[in-house]
């Protein structure tokens, strides 16, 4: 990647990059604001004036950034003749578009945000003409179609840009999905996604059984974009836009990007039968309609709609004919159009600015008031008519000496008839324009009475209809760069000459035709415009709405099916559908032989099994009394932990064990504020449904669990048991696994697990601080509140006990690493003995000797458990590499100590804090609710019968 | 013993299930009790079966020992799933207390009005 390449590269990022200044400079002053906009377009017009030579003598620059090579993308950009055309033409066009909105814009708009606009539309654009890899060039693609909804909306004040704006995105972005479909078909049949390699193939594409549909796909996604019939409606809803964009974009650069894409492609898929027909035919359609409908348009900026879609038809239409001539007068008249179009609007732009309407029908005799803007507009619509001596003439030419001589279904009339008749259009609506604006007398009822805009406001029309007259007169200049052009597309080697006069050819009389024809029409404008009002015709924009509204309501109603705010509803499909991807999987799989003997059942194991059963089944059956359904749940958590004790699992046993003791504490706690009683509302049908979700479900696990039990599996244990006590100083293997194998995995658990404590808190105080806070002080909670709550013998058990668990939860702790134990039972044994002590002897009292806050504990758990991991990198080693050793003191016994019990620490603090900043939260919600604050453990003597009344 | 696991695992999922599908917010938390313990005992199942033959290393010579990673994969999981549970407690506690009411399904919405805003903007 030479010099060239990081040009080209500097080119493609330089309006990105740009496209940062205009929001901030705007704060300097509309000027400066403009002028950071100029710079980045105007230094890579520079540097693609520097590349031009090469790139006109048939050099390809080159440049590549490898971004995602697995899947074939890659930021690859080359310039060839075409892409110099396309991107010569965005960037100047640009240039003078930017000069145009400085004045254009008025004091009230925010010119930061359009500039910014306008540079990110640029650099989408500017990627698509640059692209050598068409996922990128998809991507730019949907970028163009975005940054213009940005654009063509400015307006957001106005329903219209609205309207157009989304019309826009919604248009070209489906005809952007359809392109991505056929891209990715292109990308398949030739193995890969550069462009270059593409265009190479054009033979293996065309012989592909899936060329039609990605023939198909890709014209859908370039029809769109350029507008083309039956998709041509958008642009003229598009209109609403300020001009500067209606300019830039509908006329020179975005309208053209399918144009682009046909050209771009022209060597893979034209050159067949479905491309000839297809792309020739819309083209033709196309230009005849929409020449039709602009000329009875009164909007002045919807004149020049419809007369862009018949233009860009006429282009489509080259492009189908397949020729390399036909070629040729493409990329001339993009040329052209571009000079003389982008003019027109700019003139349509002063005419509005100045008499406030754009309205035919309201002006008229504006040459004697803007005699400079006459000048301007009137030598850009005749060029638009094609007559002599200006551009759009020639490529005109070109064009009917082409379809001249085109066979259209064995037809070698069709379209030559055609082609004439919307060149007769052409010349009707362009003369249109100039007698109905500025010729005839001067009125006195303009909304606003107009003169000649300031220079900076002309200038740019002005340099484009030089251009205009240029190379009307001089053809011979642009000859160059449509060679270079031309032969990008055609992969030819071709040396047109443009030149004005070729002889009495069929193409001049059908010209005479159709400029005889379009003055006699402009004669008869008034009584064919009465018919045209009258005659009934489909309005696009109603049927586009009533689509979208059809749309709308078919996916609302497939939505509700699925989603209509019953969590119930969700959890049923879910659950249901699970248990049939379950069964497909098992349908279309099978099962190999058992290798498992089953063990024996002992009878104290089968009496914990009936006990779990008849539980479970009793909290279903009973669960609308919720205090008998949670002593039921304590039931089913004791046996589990019963079954893993008695099958090789302790440290499981200890944790569900502790796990569930502090479970049943908050849900008595929370059933506390809550209904007792779950109202029987269910349907009969609901509950057979449920019912039959649930057996299967049930089914389909125990089935599954049955058939992996009986199967040996490869496991990855050996390792951790054969190293656990070498690598990791500890012989039992859980704990060593949880602290030091899969440390990583632990660390993350103990962090959600103090989330969970912080959310429960925050979730306490934002109701404390809302409607529920009145609620629980209004509810009288006292009806069913012992007087006795604090009873003498359980306050002087708890704090019997206190040390004693304090002494078990070390013990537990430290011998963790050995025996079953650790971080996490120790945590949650602690946290009991603490519940204990609210529980007995009052909220108030626990609090007041409370040293450290839950928080502080979480926060310093993770920190240990994170500091112990970071100190073994200061020994090079990776995260949370634990070591250990051992200590002898006399007299105690030789002892080992490791950082994995400093982790350990880490785990434990944490799961102590969460668990208790979770009660204390509910605790916190009792007092609120009017629960007494006892500052003494025994704060109720019975001996002294205070009743209720008195208490309060 | 691996019926009686299996069963206990099917019973325990099915009567979650069913009471995840109740339309009040302390049945789904039981419900989603109950499926935690299946899900725990399944994962725990995963390891196979033994009895007498825990995880912490032996020093006399050569022992086998049941698979020690579903232990510790179980171990975390039952300390997550009581925050999970802890964490739904409260929110059902708080949807409670500030809409009076312990229903989980939202009243169906009048989409009237929705439909008629979309056609303007």
């Amino acid at each position: 990647m030479g010099l060239g390449g990081t040009l080209l590269l500097l080119i493609a990022v330089m309006p990105f990059a740009g496209a940062l200044l205009p929001g901030l400079m705007i704060r300097a002053g509309r000027n400066v604001c403009a002028i950071s906009t100029a710079v980045p377009t105007f230094l890579a017009l520079t540097m693609l004036v520097v590349l031009a030579p090469s790139v006109m003598q048939g050099d390809v620059v080159q440049a590549q950034i490898e971004w995602l090579p697995q899947l074939g993308l890659s930021a690859s950009f080359f310039l060839d003749g075409l892409g110099l055309l396309f991107a010569g033409m965005i960037l100047g066009v640009g240039l003078l578009i930017t000069l145009y909105a400085r004045f254009y814009l008025s004091g009230e708009d925010p010119m930061g945000q359009f500039y910014t606009y306008l540079l990110l539309f640029q650099g989408a654009m500017l990627g698509i003409v640059l692209s050598d890899n068409i996922l990128l060039l998809l991507i730019f693609w949907e970028l163009t179609s975005l940054s213009s909804f940005l654009l063509i909306g400015f307006w957001k004040h106005l329903p219209e840009g609205r309207q157009g704006a989304r019309m826009a995105l919604a248009v070209t972005g489906a005809g952007g999905l359809a392109m991505i479909g056929g891209m990715l078909i292109l990308g398949n049949i030739v193995g890969s996604y550069n462009l270059t390699d593409i265009l190479a193939a054009g033979d293996q594409i065309r012989a592909s059984e899936w060329y039609l549909p990605a023939l198909i796909l890709i014209l859908l996604g370039a029809f769109t974009k350029s507008a083309q019939f039956p998709f041509h409606f958008w642009l003229p809803h598009a209109m609403a836009a300020p001009t500067p964009v209606s300019a830039y974009l509908h006329s020179a650069t975005m309208v053209k990007a399918g144009v682009f894409l046909l050209a771009r492609m022209w060597p893979a898929l034209a050159g067949t039968d479905a491309w000839f027909y297809i792309v020739s035919t819309t083209g033709l359609v196309t230009m005849v309609l929409g020449a039709l409908i602009a000329l009875f348009k009164d909007d002045l900026k919807a004149l020049l709609a419809f007369s862009t879609v018949s233009h860009l038809g006429l282009l489509t239409m080259l492009l189908g004919f397949g020729t390399q001539a036909a070629a040729v007068a493409a990329v001339f008249h993009v040329i052209n159009h571009l000079t003389f179009k982008a003019a027109l609007f700019m003139t349509a732009g002063i005419v509005d600015h100045e008499t406030h309407t754009r309205d035919i029908k309201r002006l008229g005799g504006l040459r004697h008031l803007m005699p400079i803007t006459f000048l301007i507009g009137t030598a850009a619509a005749l060029s638009m008519a094609g007559i002599p001596l200006f551009n759009g003439f020639l490529s005109k030419e070109l064009m009917l000496e082409e379809a001249s001589h085109t066979d259209w279904f064995g037809s070698a009339y069709a379209v030559p008839v055609m082609a004439t008749i919307g060149a007769l259009l052409s010349v009707a609506y362009s003369l249109r324009f100039i007698s109905h604006v500025f010729l005839g007398p001067v009125r006195d009822d303009y909304p606003h009475k107009p003169h000649d805009p300031p220079f900076g406001m002309w200038a740019a029309p002005a340099l484009l209809v030089a251009m205009v007259v240029i190379i009307g007169v001089a053809p011979f200049l642009a000859e160059g760069i449509v060679t270079a052009a031309a032969n990008a597309v055609t992969g030819a080697d071709l040396h047109p000459h443009l030149k004005i006069w070729h002889g009495f050819t069929p193409a001049l009389w059908m010209s005479v035709i159709a400029v005889a024809g379009g003055i006699v029409l402009l004669l008869l404008h008034k009584p064919l415009d009465k018919l045209w009002i009258a005659a009934p015709r489909p309005e696009a924009k109603a049927i586009f709405d009533r689509l979208i509204a059809g749309l709308v309501s078919a996916s609302r109603a497939i939505t509700e099916i699925g989603h209509n705010g019953a969590i119930s509803r969700y959890l049923a499909i879910f659950t249901a559908s699970s248990v049939a991807l379950g069964w497909v999987a098992y349908s279309s799989g099978g099962l190999s032989a058992p290798t498992r003997e089953l063990l024996p059942v002992s009878p104290v194991i089968f009496v914990g099994w009936v006990m779990l059963i008849v539980a479970t089944l009793s909290v279903v059956t009973m669960h609308h009394h919720r205090f008998r359904a949670l002593v039921l749940i304590g039931i089913i958590g004791l046996s589990i932990s019963a079954g893993f004790a008695y099958l090789s699992a302790p440290d499981l046993a200890l944790t569900q064990i502790s796990v569930e003791t502090v479970t049943i504490m908050l849900l008595l706690l929370a059933l506390h504020f809550m209904p007792k009683i779950t109202p029987k509302e269910s349907s009969a049908g609901l509950k057979l449904r449920d019912g039959v979700i649930a057996l299967g479900a049930g089914g389909g696990v125990a089935a599954l669990a049955y058939a992996f039990l009986l199967r040996d599996i490869e496991t990855i244990s050996d390792y951790h048991l054969a190293n656990s006590y070498e690598g990791g100083g500890g012989t039992n293997v859980v704990n060593v696994i949880l602290v030091d194998f899969r440390g990583y995995d632990t660390f993350g658990e103990i962090i959600v697990l103090g989330i969970a404590g912080l959310v429960i808190y925050a979730v306490m105080h934002a109701l404390l601080d809302g409607p529920a806070a009145r609620r629980l002080k209004n509810t009288d909670y006292s009806h069913d509140r012992s007087r006795d709550r604090h009873p003498m013998m359980m306050v002087v058990a708890t704090r019997v006990m206190m040390p004693i668990a304090i002494v078990v939860g070390a013990y537990i702790f430290l011998r963790g690493h050995n025996q079953p134990g650790g971080g996490f039972v120790a945590g949650l044994v602690i946290a009991i003995a603490l519940l204990m002590q609210y529980m007995a002897s009052g909220f108030a009292w626990t609090q007041e000797r409370q040293r450290m806050e839950y928080h502080t504990m979480i926060g310093l758990g993770v920190v240990i458990a994170g500091l112990t991991g970071v100190g073994s990198w200061l020994f090079g080693r990776p995260f949370l590499t634990s070591d250990f050793t051992y200590i002898h003191l006399p007299p105690i016994e030789e002892f080992e100590v490791a950082t994995a019990m400093l982790f350990d620490l880490g785990v434990f603090l944490t799961v102590l804090g969460g668990v208790m900043l979770m009660l204390y939260s509910l605790s916190r919600i009792a007092r609120f609710a009017g629960e007494t604050v006892n500052v003494d453990p025994m704060d109720y003597d019975p001996a002294d019968r205070i009743t209720d009344e008195e208490e309060r | 013993m691996e019926i009686i696991v299996a069963s206990s695992i099917g019973v325990l999922t099915a009567g979650g299930v069913y009471l995840l599908l109740r339309l009040r917010t302390f049945p789904v938390i039981l419900g989603l009790a109950l499926l935690s313990y299946a899900v725990n005992v399944f994962l725990f199942a995963s390891g196979r079966l033994a009895t007498n033959l825990p995880p912490v290393l032996s020093p006399y010579g050569d022992a086998s020992y049941t698979d020690p990673l579903p232990q510790a994969l179980v171990l975390t999981a039952i300390v997550i799933s009581f925050g999970m549970t802890a964490v739904l407690v409260m929110i059902g506690l708080g949807a409670f207390l500030e809409a009076d009411s312990d229903q989980i399904d939202m009243e169906p919405e009048e989409n009237g009005a929705d439909a008629a805003n979309e056609g303007s903007a």
